[in-house]
Formats: C-alpha cells, structure tokens, sequence
C-alpha cells in the first residue's frame, strides 16, 4: 500500500468521526437546514469535476466534462444558497419585532 | 506548489467542521452556512492553479459554471419554503450525477488494467453516485406530485432488485479484476441508475425525506470515493463528513418516526396493506362538526391553547392567518404554544421554517417530549392541516402502518378542533380514529380561509 493511499485512508476514517461527533449535537429544528447544508458541501465534487474537465479534448471528455461541471455547480450554489434562505427566517425575538415592524409600515 | 494547495485544502475543510457545528444552534446557523461557503471557495480557488488548462476545458467550465450557477441560484430562490425537501432531493441528485461522471472520466483516463487502489474507488463512485442521482430524481417527482406519492410495488419486485443488484456487482467485478473493458461503465452506470429508480420507487411519499437523507449520504460518499481516484484530500474529507452526517441524520429521522431504516425502505411490502385494509373497515361512523363561532367563542374562553401544525397549514400558505389567530388570542390572555412533531411537515424542522417565515418567535415553538406532557391541561389542542401526527392508532393499532411512531398527546386536551379540507386520509393513506372521538370538533376548509374565519369569530366573541 502506497503512503499516499495510507494517508488518504487515515483522513478517511479520521472524517467519519468527525463527521458522527459534529453533526450528533445538532437539535431537532436544524435537521431540515443541517441537510440541505451538508447537501451544499458534498458539492466539493465541483473541485472534481473542474479538475477532469480542466484537460479535456476528446468530444466524449469534454460532454462529460461539461454536464458534470454543470450539475456539481448546480448542487454547490443551489445548496448553499437555499440553505441561507431557510436560516434567515431563524431569528430572535428582538430581531424579528424590528423585521416585522419594517415590514408592517409600507404596508400602511 | 503542493504544499500551499495542500494547506488551502486543510482550511477548508477546518471550515467545512466548524460550518457544522455552527449549525447546532438557531443563533449561529446561518454563519455556519456561510463559512462553509467560504471553505468551498478556498478549495476551488487553490485548485486552480495546479491544472493544465486546454482551452476546451476553459470554454467547458466556464459554460457550466454558468449555467449551473444559475439554475441553482434561480431554482433556490424562487422555491417556495413548502417544496424545500424535493429541491434538496434535485440538488442531491446532480451532486450525485456529477460524482459518478467525474469517476467515468477517471476511469476512461487509467486505460486498460488500472490499479485496483484506482478502479474501485472509481467504480464505486460510479454506482453509487447514479443510483444516488436516479433515486433523487424519482423523490422528487413523488414530492413534486409529477407521479403518485404512494408506494409502487408489484409482484416479485424484491427478487428483480436483487437481480440488478447482482448484475451490478457482477459488472463490478467484471471491471476490477477481468479486465478494464472500454464502454463497460456504460452498462454499470445503466444498471445503477435503473437500480436507484427501483429502489426509491416501493417507498411512499410520507418517508421520502428519510430516502432523500440516505441519497445525501450517498452522495457524500460517491464524492469521496472520486476524491480517492483524483488523490484529491478535499474531496475525500468534505465528502466523507457528509456520508458520515447525512447516515447519522438519516438514523434521527427513521427513529423520529419510530421505525427502523430497514422498515421504511422496505416496510411497503406486506404488513402495509394488511394495515390499510383493517383500518379502511371503520368508515361509515359519525364526526361532529362546529361552526366558526361555536370554535372562535371555544377559543376565546380557553386558558391553554395548544395549536398541532401539520403540512396542510403550509400548502394552504396559512402560517401567517395561524400567527394572526395566536397574537388575538394572546391578547385575550390566552397561553398559545405550538406543538412541534419532529416530522411535521415534511421532514425533520421543516415546520420550524414555515413557521419562522411567518415570524412566530421561536420561543413558543415546543418540540414533542417538551409538549406532549402540557396536553392533558391544555383546554382546546388545535389541529391545522396535521394527521398522522397525531393519529392514535400509532399507539394501539399494531397493524397500522405508523404503529409504533411517537405522536403528539392531542388526544389528551379536553377539546380537540381538527381542521381539515376533508375527511380524506392524511399522507400516510390511513384514516384516523381521532376524528371520531366525542371530544372532537371537525372544521372543514381551506386552512387559511378557516383560520381567518376563527379570527373574526375570536374578536367578535
């Protein structure tokens, strides 16, 4: 076994506990907002997919490089940004008295 | 060179860690969202300088790049907050599609007899990533309501499932240890998305969020088996804090719902219907009915009011007429908590948000174990748009479909108003024994306008 793929399986098996303590803590109300953002995450597979469309020249190279950049970027900026949209609406009582007082005056 | 993209790569993912952790608590969540953002920038960022562009690739990046920035900026901001669930499953899907096809491109890439430390994770990825992108794309449409929600099952489809999954596996081995034959994906990659269609297929709509949380996982670990074949550490440490997540997250959900994971991805068959046919037996039994003053004059007078929300409160776009009816009530002197069921909605917190969008403070917002001993002095427990959630036979029918999923105690208050369009079942197809109880008022209509009615009938009492 190469030190390159020993190094890979230890940062392996060291995320999967990093993963299980971080994400076992979270409470309830978050689930739907953790999930979507740790859908944002796993489009990482954009570095990926940047990298095999980088030297592409072949047709079939460059239809599969182009889709998988395509969807990795979708999933990326799609995730990140809904997730932002759910959390915005999580506020505190003070901030949410000024938001709806904001809101309520045009209105009127 | 490598050093710096290597040590680039380490921010990130300290970012991606304490992007999670942020996410534990209301406060700090939407930070964490954006420092998450950011560790994903510094990964893509420091990539790119170590790449040998041709100007193909160039043009192919930039196009996608693009076109996915705005299909999914678009598709995240124009989403209502009640389609959030089958928007994740869609953005998991493609994240899942793009896994799969970097490892095809990779594979294409080893030629002929690649190392198996290469050919697996390749394969692997690839598998695993269609069937993640075929299954997403098959929740969505049961949650989109583009085909039925209800489970699809036919004779033998157990045994075809594990015919595919055998082929596959076949396949695999075909791959890895015969010979790198050249197209071979092609076939693997057909199986696997066949394989994702028919495994998400025999699963009702009601569970898809667990499905759409074991697809993430999926997803995560397709990005990290690709992270193995590019030798890439972001890939592999992003994509596996995901696989670990989204299984843990996964388990939370299948036992909010009181049900093994094994129950719920497989649970269509058999004991199901058994289930349905028994309790379908009970139609024809008589339910009171009250009008809007009858139930605003109810409300009024009450101490404690308990309001049960249910995703019929979010398709009708009633949050705001229930925040309005709890604020007069409020100014009455009544007590108003809403009672949280960690599935209401469509998935776990989703009913959290919809409500939060329509500004109810988060403080009277009271999740199951904390509510559920408050019921039995609670004067009137408010049912808007909820079913199963509160369904009795959860706890005394053994062959109900949802026996055995922990439900909120509104049977318990001493008055109970359902609010329904119709006497319909709720999503999990079955009927519902509280509805009949002698201590039930049923109040037909459209959510919203129902509770704009109570409204008027609140102030005017």
């Amino acid at each position: 076994m190469s030190n390159e793929l020993l190094n890979e399986l230890t940062f392996f098996v060291l995320s999967i506990f990093v993963g299980i303590e971080v994400i076992s803590k979270v409470p309830t109300i978050l689930h739907t907002p953790l999930m979507s953002g740790t859908n944002a995450i796993h489009g990482i597979i954009l570095v990926g997919a940047i990298v095999i469309a980088s030297n592409a020249t072949s047709p079939l190279n460059i239809v599969i490089g182009l889709v998988a950049v395509t969807l990795a970027t979708t999933n990326v900026v799609g995730g990140f940004v809904v997730t932002d949209r759910m959390l915005e609406m999580f506020k505190g009582r003070q901030a949410q008295k000024t938001a709806s007082a904001k809101e309520s005056t045009p209105a009127k | 060179m490598n050093t710096i993209i290597e040590l680039a790569y380490l921010v990130a993912a300290v970012c991606f860690i304490l992007g999670l952790k942020q996410l534990s608590s209301p406060k700090g969540a939407r930070n964490g969202n954006r420092i998450a953002a950011v560790g994903m920038v510094i990964a893509l960022v420091a990539t790119l300088p170590l790449l040998h562009f041709t100007t193909a690739g160039v043009i192919i990046i930039a196009i996608g790049v693009v076109i996915g920035g705005a299909v999914g900026s678009i598709g995240a901001r124009m989403v209502k907050m009640t389609a959030i669930p089958q928007m994740v499953a869609l953005f998991n899907g493609v994240g899942g599609g793009a896994a799969a096809l970097v490892a095809v491109a990779e594979l294409l890439r080893f030629g002929q007899h690649p190392a198996f430390a290469e050919a697996f994770p390749s394969v692997f990825s690839i598998v695993i990533g269609s069937v993640s992108f075929a299954g997403s794309m098959v929740a969505f449409a049961k949650l989109q309501e583009l085909m039925t929600g209800k489970p699809i099952t036919y004779p033998g489809q157990q045994v075809v499932n594990g015919i595919l999954a055998a082929a596959i596996l076949g396949f695999v081995i075909a791959v890895l240890a015969v010979a790198s034959i050249p197209f071979s994906f092609v076939s693997l990659m057909v199986l696997a998305l066949v394989l994702g269609v028919a495994f998400v297929l025999p699963i009702g709509g009601a569970d898809m969020p667990v499905v759409i949380s074991l697809l993430n996982a999926f997803t995560g670990l397709a990005v990290a088996a690709s992270g193995f074949t590019l030798n890439n550490f972001a890939l592999i440490v992003a994509g596996t804090l995901v696989g670990a997540s989204g299984s843990i997250l996964t388990k939370l959900m299948s036992d909010a719902m009181g049900r093994s994971l094994g129950n719920v991805l497989f649970g269509a068959f058999g004991q199901t219907h058994a289930g349905t046919a028994a309790v379908a037996g009970k139609e024809g039994r008589s339910v009171r009915s009250g009008s809007a003053e009858d139930i605003g004059t109810l409300l009024a007078y009450s101490q404690r009011v308990i309001i049960v929300p249910g995703y019929g409160l979010a398709v009708a776009q009633a949050q705001h007429a229930a925040r309005e009816l709890a604020e007069v009530l409020e100014k009455r002197g009544v007590e108003v908590t809403y009672a949280i069921h960690p599935v209401a909605g469509r998935m776990p917190g989703h009913m959290n948000v919809l409500l939060a969008e329509a500004n109810v403070p988060y403080e009277q917002l009271k999740e199951m174990d904390e509510v559920n001993d408050e019921f039995k002095n609670a004067d009137v427990a408010l049912i808007v748009g909820a079913n199963d959630v509160v369904n009795p036979s959860a706890r005394n029918a053994p062959g109900s479909p949802i026996f055995g999923m922990p439900i909120l105690n509104a049977d318990q208050a001493k008055n109970i108003v359902f609010m329904k369009r119709s006497m319909r079942p709720g999503f999990a197809g079955i009927d519902n024994d509280l509805m009949y109880d002698p201590k039930t008022l049923m109040f037909f209509g459209d959510a919203k306008d129902s509770l704009t009615k109570l409204v008027s009938a609140v102030k005017a009492a």
